[in-house]
């Protein structure tokens, strides 16, 4: 039987709110699959499309943007820039080939520490089904 | 460079599911990893030292802590780089714990996934860059929402200390609910007693100022100078000319017409009212939804309250609301809480039928200063027959699954009370465990359950019904004989004020999954929020009593104090920097930016940042065409080189 795909995804989430709540799932001890490896950055609106088209180059099947709820953003506004920033980007991934669904953003409270693992969960099995990335692979070389 | 990475097992939180020799194998195999090493606390004193020791003997450049939260420890582990003379932003985090250990079984998986996290910490280490702190100046006056026992201790605290406290509440008085109660459980202490000395207190104080009938409308700012709009709602009398006299709520054509809210509409008062006799400060108030002037334009053929107030022409119907803006260095939040509405639960019959109250109204009835002097009476008659129900929104996962932490003891304490006024009167307690943990709980519920109280368990799984049956209620319990009781206390849970949401966006700190705002730490941080400079005290944070509520309000004062008595406070280097030569001066971001620290210089044709007034969060850095704008510690290179590691 051919072994199961775990996807490779890499997550970023704003301090305030995203990286937060999934850390009110660690204390929480609520189980998630562990195909996400979060990176912290200070808002969503820091993280440029570029970041997003990098992941997937290196070796990235998917990749989760987590901010905090709009009207919630610790810095005003932010989330609705990485929203529309988002939006555009995966306009642009359908138009290469890319199947958009690689690429999710959502909101997580500091509070949603179930709701982040059921992200989590769904995102794994979403892009499970997608399969391996193959497109425009580059050598990883940091 | 050199990188020094240093894996924590946390007793055995992060070494039960991952592999930390493992781990350590493997991060010393990556590039510049001058040394890899574990320990069962990396946080502990030992812990530190052996980072301090690799860190003088082996030179290192980079120092790398897989262990729990950033959000825990980072502070800890920056200062163990100080310490050393190295630069803290030379430190990187790996959240093991809370983002691998403890929410992951497979041990494989998990050592495989901290390996990856591990590897992208290391190599976003490699280009980490030396930052300093900025360092700015502390306006030396603090905020202090809310005006209940949590508030005024606050800001009784902080005024003590030296600073000047403005003290915003809402109603027309300061003195919240406690100032709605009769006793106070265990001790029995009169609450009026032992709280208008201090609302008194507050009102002579020179260092305070105080708002009443205001609300704070906008915060901007950070730690140190925040900006505040408050908002002070139209009294329609001139607090500087009334002197609580009286004779205007006397003469008002609606004397005793309208429902008094302090004593939960049981008795009546006038358009033009003082909440309570204590009030402070003792001014009187018109009540625009009901005021005959204010609705319609005219009361009869003159105002009568005008006419009372005489030459002291306190009245001003043309009062307009006003805002006031003040600034502060630091904010507590003491906004304390509603009561559950028992109407939600049908079943209990409230609302339906007058012989059920809920234990704030209870309050009122028993109180000396209540619409029944003190007299507990229902439809004019002493009840014989009392059931009072616990968990009433709380503990109920329909409702609020919490415990509220009050109800056991003050069902206690009411039921000890009627007991007090109508010895031969027939007491129930219908509960479902009872808590009585603080001080002196225990010693009170053994001596209540003493007086021939019945107490019996109830499930909250079975609801307990109330049905009217002539003049009384009869009350069926699963499992329990049939009650016809003459009045139903039922004894309603905290929850968190209406506006908690809207209050949240406007102070910008969160609320925890049950609606009451969220300290930084549940543990080590109860008082502070994830907003540097705005602090919680009371109820607003959880439920609690009133010695807990007073005890957090004096922590909140410390820390608020902390700030303002050094007059600086250090805040993140994190902010964004230009590189002039790249920079085309297209203006993108300048409207991106929500606190216009972009300014274009009209001279070189480019933009320059205000470090003071960035706030470091990236949003322009994500739009640059030029790529142009760097993000300090958050920088393209350091998280490309972050997300090859992790990607592996």
């Amino acid at each position: 039987m051919k072994e199961k795909f775990e996807p490779n995804i890499i997550g970023f989430l704003c301090n305030w709110c995203s990286y937060a709540g999934a850390d009110l799932a660690g204390t929480s001890r609520i189980q998630y699959p562990p195909n996400l490896k979060v990176i912290r950055v200070m808002c969503s609106g820091r993280v440029n499309p570029i970041f997003v088209i990098n992941a997937l180059q290196q070796g990235a099947d998917g990749v989760l943007i987590g901010g905090c709820h709009p009207g919630d953003c610790h810095y005003e506004r932010g989330n609705y820039l990485a929203r529309r920033r988002m939006a555009v980007l995966k306009n642009l991934l359908e138009y290469t080939g890319i199947d958009s669904n690689r690429v999710r953003m959502t909101w997580v409270s500091a509070a949603e520490g179930h709701k982040f693992a059921e992200v989590v969960k769904e995102v794994t099995e979403d892009i499970r089904k997608l399969g391996p990335m193959q497109h425009f692979r580059r050598e990883n070389k940091w | 460079m050199k990188i020094g990475v240093y894996i924590c097992q946390c007793g055995i939180n992060i070494s039960q599911t991952v592999d930390v020799e493992e781990v350590v194998k493997y991060a010393s195999t990556l590039p510049s990893v001058e040394v890899a090493r574990f320990y069962k606390y990396m946080c502990s004193d030992p812990g530190q030292e052996l980072i301090k020791k690799d860190i003088k003997e082996m030179k290192l450049d980079r120092v790398v802590v897989a262990s729990c939260s950033p959000r825990m420890h980072e502070p800890t582990f920056r200062a163990v780089l100080e310490d050393m003379g190295m630069n803290p932003y030379y430190f990187e985090m790996v959240n093991l714990r809370e983002h691998c250990s403890w929410v992951h079984e497979d041990k494989d998986r998990a050592t495989a996934k901290a390996k990856h996290l591990v590897e992208g910490a290391v190599a976003r280490a490699t280009f980490l860059e030396p930052l300093e702190k900025k360092e700015v100046s502390v306006i030396p006056r603090a905020l202090v929402v809310g005006g209940g026992i949590a508030g005024i201790q606050a800001a009784l605290e902080i005024a003590e200390k030296g600073f000047k406290v403005y003290l915003v509440e809402r109603n027309p008085s300061i003195g919240g609910h406690m100032a709605q109660l009769d006793k106070t459980f265990p001790t029995m202490d009169c609450s009026a007693c032992i709280l208008t000395p201090k609302m008194v207190d507050v009102a002579r104080h020179p260092n305070i100022e105080l708002f009443t009938y205001s609300e704070v409308q906008d915060v901007e700012g950070y730690i140190g100078n925040f900006k505040v709009k408050i908002k002070k709602k139209p009294r329609y009398v001139d607090i500087e000319k009334c002197v609580g006299c009286g004779a205007c709520a006397e003469a008002c054509r609606l004397h005793n017409r309208i429902p008094n809210e302090f004593d939960m509409k049981m008795s009546k008062r006038s358009a033009i009212y003082v909440p309570f006799p204590q009030s402070v400060p003792l001014k009187y108030t018109i009540d625009p939804e009901t005021c005959i002037t204010l609705k319609t334009g005219k009361c009869g053929d003159h105002a009568l309250c005008i006419e009372a107030c005489d030459d002291r022409n306190a009245i001003d119907f043309d009062q307009k609301e006003e805002i006031v803006e003040v600034e502060v260095g630091t904010i507590v939040v003491a906004t304390g809480y509603e009561l559950f509405d028992p109407a939600k639960k049908a079943e209990y019959g409230y609302g339906q039928y007058d012989n059920v109250i809920t234990g704030l109204e209870f309050e009122r009835l028993v109180s000396a200063s209540g619409p029944t002097e003190g007299h507990v009476e229902i439809n004019g008659k002493k009840p014989k027959k009392v059931v009072f129900i616990q968990c009433v929104g709380s503990r109920d996962k329909e409702t609020n699954e919490y415990c509220s932490r009050v109800c056991c003891m003050y069902t206690a304490k009411q039921a000890h009370m009627v007991k007090d006024k109508i010895p031969d009167a027939d007491l129930i307690i219908y509960f479902t465990d009872v808590r009585a943990f603080g001080k002196g709980f225990e010693e009170f519920y053994n001596r209540v359950q003493g007086e021939g109280i019945t107490y019996r368990r109830r499930d909250l799984g079975d609801p307990i019904k109330v049905n009217k049956q002539g003049d009384r209620v009869v009350v069926k319990a699963k499992g329990h004989p049939d009650i016809e009781a003459d009045l139903v206390v039922l004894a309603t849970g905290i929850i968190p004020r209406k506006d908690s949401k809207e209050l949240s966006r406007i102070l910008n700190i969160n609320q925890s999954a049950d609606g009451f705002f969220l300290e930084a730490h549940p543990k080590l941080r109860p008082v502070d929020t994830f907003t540097d400079g705005i602090f919680l005290a009371g109820c607003c944070q959880s439920p609690k009593d009133i010695p807990d509520a007073v005890a957090q309000a004096s922590g909140a004062a410390v820390r608020a104090a902390e700030p303002l008595a050094a007059g600086k406070v250090e805040v993140e280097a994190i902010s964004a920097n230009i590189d002039e030569d790249l920079c085309s001066g297209c203006r993108i971001c300048e409207d991106l930016c929500a606190y216009s620290a972009l300014e274009f210089d009209e001279k070189d044709k480019i933009m320059r940042v205000n470090d003071v007034l960035c706030k470091g969060c990236g949003s322009c850095a994500s739009a640059c065409p030029t790529g142009c704008i760097s993000m300090k510690h958050f920088d393209m290179k350091q998280l490309l080189a972050q997300i090859g590691g992790l990607v592996g």
